[in-house]
């Protein structure tokens, strides 16, 4: 590929050549927002080639999933996109549910639950999408706001999973446990204090001159770019494409909430700035549906072979114990088949394909990470911004390196 | 210490304090731990939370991130290490001026945690350079790290800095502050360990078995 074209050990060769400048970013780099490479070459300040070089935290998630049960993989779905693990969660108890064929089984109060998880997530992710954009063009203080309200939703999820972070929530087939006495109004109280958060970076950002000038008409992505890309998520939207699979396939009970899909005009840094901090006032919306309707009743499906049984059932009554048995040592017993299920994730759309062969454990899983599509515009979309722009455009793109390189 | 406590007292009403080198040497140093703003992954995201308001790294002196590896103290290796990542974050070590400090935050950078059995995860950096505080956890709470940091701060405080036979080991002479560099071989990190910072536990067979086996 292009990496054997731009080498930074002859970059010195190179200049002397061509009179450019082959400079290195990364992997460690306060822009990059974890390890991502990059090599650019530079003709003065104008970058005219730049290659993304990935893999500095390939961990292998998609072998270890060949080796562990199904739901043994759910703790390193967190590890994916480590900004919005809820999220991850549930799109992956959603493909194991559509392999199992229960997707639709799925009792109510559940539904809401993962869409109320999902959407906590989609706000925890976009503050530091945004804080990251601001602090990257130098408004150090949006950064802290968006962190701010971050430790309240971590406050909220705590409350929920009982971890801050790695969350682990979703089980296939329903929960690891129903929400704690009291939680649906601590999400209300959190609601407007996060709109007033959300109007106070809107005065701080949107009119501003200095963020404008460093955002308005960089890393300008066409919707034909952004399509043929395979650009999905806020990117996509960004650049016009109003395509959210919240609303094109609902998948759990998106289909009953109301909420707009913001769509931008021009496909710049400021475009996608703005389509982060309207779905952050969306997502809120959404919770607020969720609070009202929240259905009663149970969180799993009632398959004890699926499901595991409660704990007294299970040191009282003989089946109890030996379904128990059967899910901890072998797992849920998967039907053969292929399932391929993709959920609208803060970053983008994660897909996970799950080809099974019978038994606990998956024959292969691939996931299709959002950040790792969305990272291929970077030669195309660079060449002809300045240097300085890197980070505006790197920021704006929103990635994490833990799911673009598994 | 050549002045007493009473003559201490009385040299401090007239203004006078009287301490040791090492003390003011340990004590300014404790205070301002600047560490390197570096992240590899989830545990990053944690560590930003520390620097933010509700955690204020600051109260300990540690808020001043540095990107560069010349102004840093600490590196806090927060996250999971690859094969392909391990040269730099070394090499990112030997760049840090001295004195210098490593803080491993979370099980994968300690051990290789969940994702030890991952064929491109290093098993713990210690196996490279030397580590002052390991922080257990996936990731560690904001409170770990908060805990990490003083307890290097009481290391630091412990360091007799100047002379004596715990004299750290920048003021030896011999010592070039040079760690090597693994290289990204065709199998595993070329070597796969520094034997000078990581002495794996070796089995030593017994006569007894070894005849058995024969």
């Amino acid at each position: 590929m292009a990496t054997t074209e731009l080498r930074i050990d002859d970059a010195a060769a190179r200049s002397a050549e061509t009179d450019r400048m082959v400079i290195n970013m990364g992997p460690s780099h306060p822009a990059t927002h974890g390890v991502l490479r990059l090599l650019i070459e530079l003709d003065g300040e104008v970058i005219t080639k730049a290659v993304p070089d990935i893999g500095y935290l390939h961990r292998g998630d998609e072998k270890i999933a060949e080796n562990m049960t199904y739901t043994q993989f759910i703790p390193y779905t967190d590890r994916l996109d480590y900004l919005a693990p809820l999220a991850n969660n549930v799109a992956y108890a959603l493909a194991v549910e559509k392999l199992l064929k229960i997707h639709d089984q799925l009792p109510e109060r559940c539904q809401y639950i993962r869409v109320m998880c999902c959407e906590l997530a989609r706000i925890s992710s976009h503050l530091v999408g945004l804080g990251a954009l601001a602090m990257d063009t130098g408004a150090i203080t949006v950064f802290m706001y968006c962190f701010t309200q971050r430790e309240t939703i971590y406050n909220l999820i705590e409350a929920l999973t009982g971890a801050r972070f790695t969350t682990s929530y979703t089980r296939v087939g329903g929960l690891s446990r129903d929400m704690p006495d009291g939680w649906l109004n601590e999400v209300k109280k959190f609601l407007p204090e996060c709109r007033k958060a959300m109007s106070e970076i809107d005065t701080l950002l949107t009119r501003n001159r200095i963020f404008i000038d460093r955002t308005r008409d960089i890393g300008v992505i066409t919707a034909y770019d952004a399509v043929e890309y395979g650009l999905t998520g806020p990117n996509l939207r960004g650049s016009g494409v109003e395509f959210d699979l919240r609303k094109m396939h609902p998948y759990l009970c998106y289909d009953r909430l109301e909420f707009d899909i913001p769509v931008g005009q021009e496909g710049d840094c400021y475009d996608r700035y703005l389509v982060r901090f309207h779905e952050i006032l969306e997502s809120c919306k959404i919770l607020e549906q969720c609070i009202a309707k929240m259905p009663g009743g149970p969180v799993n499906v009632g398959d004890k072979k699926i499901v595991l049984p409660k704990k007294e059932e299970v040191l009282t009554k003989m089946e109890e114990l030996i379904h128990q048995f059967i899910l901890v040592t072998e797992g849920i017993n998967v039907p053969p088949g292929e399932a391929y299920f993709e959920a609208e994730n803060p970053k983008g759309q994660l897909g996970f394909y799950i080809c099974s062969k019978g038994g606990g454990v998956p024959h292969r899983l691939k996931i299709r990470a959002p950040s790792f599509c969305n990272l291929s515009i970077l030669p195309h979309v660079m060449p002809g911004n300045m240097l300085s722009d890197t980070v505006a455009i790197l920021g704006s793109l929103d990635f994490v390196m833990g799911e673009c390189d598994r | 210490m050549a002045v007493d406590d009473s003559l201490k007292s009385e040299l401090q009403k007239a203004g006078v304090f009287v301490t040791t080198l090492e003390w003011i040497y340990n004590r300014s140093r404790r205070d301002s731990i600047w560490p390197l703003q570096f992240g590899l992954a989830c545990c990053a995201i944690e560590m930003i939370a520390t620097a933010c308001s509700r955690f204020d790294l600051a109260r300990f002196g540690a808020e001043v991130f540095r990107p560069s590896p010349r102004q840093a103290d600490l590196i806090i290796v927060s996250g999971t290490v690859t094969k392909k990542m391990a040269p730099q974050v070394v090499r990112l070590y030997n760049q840090m001026p001295e004195p210098k400090y490593v803080i491993t935050m979370g099980a994968c950078s300690i051990s290789g945690g969940p994702f030890k059995q991952g064929y491109n995860v290093l098993k713990g950096i210690d196996r490279y350079i030397p580590v002052d505080v390991h922080i257990p956890g996936c990731p560690p709470r904001p409170e770990a790290l908060l805990n990490a940091i003083m307890y290097l701060q009481r290391k630091i405080d412990r360091q007799t800095t100047l002379t004596g036979s715990e004299k750290p080991r920048w003021y030896d002479q011999n010592d070039t502050a040079e760690w090597p560099v693994p290289e990204f071989g065709a199998h595993d990190l070329v070597p796969p360990y520094n034997p000078q910072v990581w002495k794996p536990e070796r089995i030593e067979r017994g006569v007894g078995q070894q005849e058995a086996k024969h």
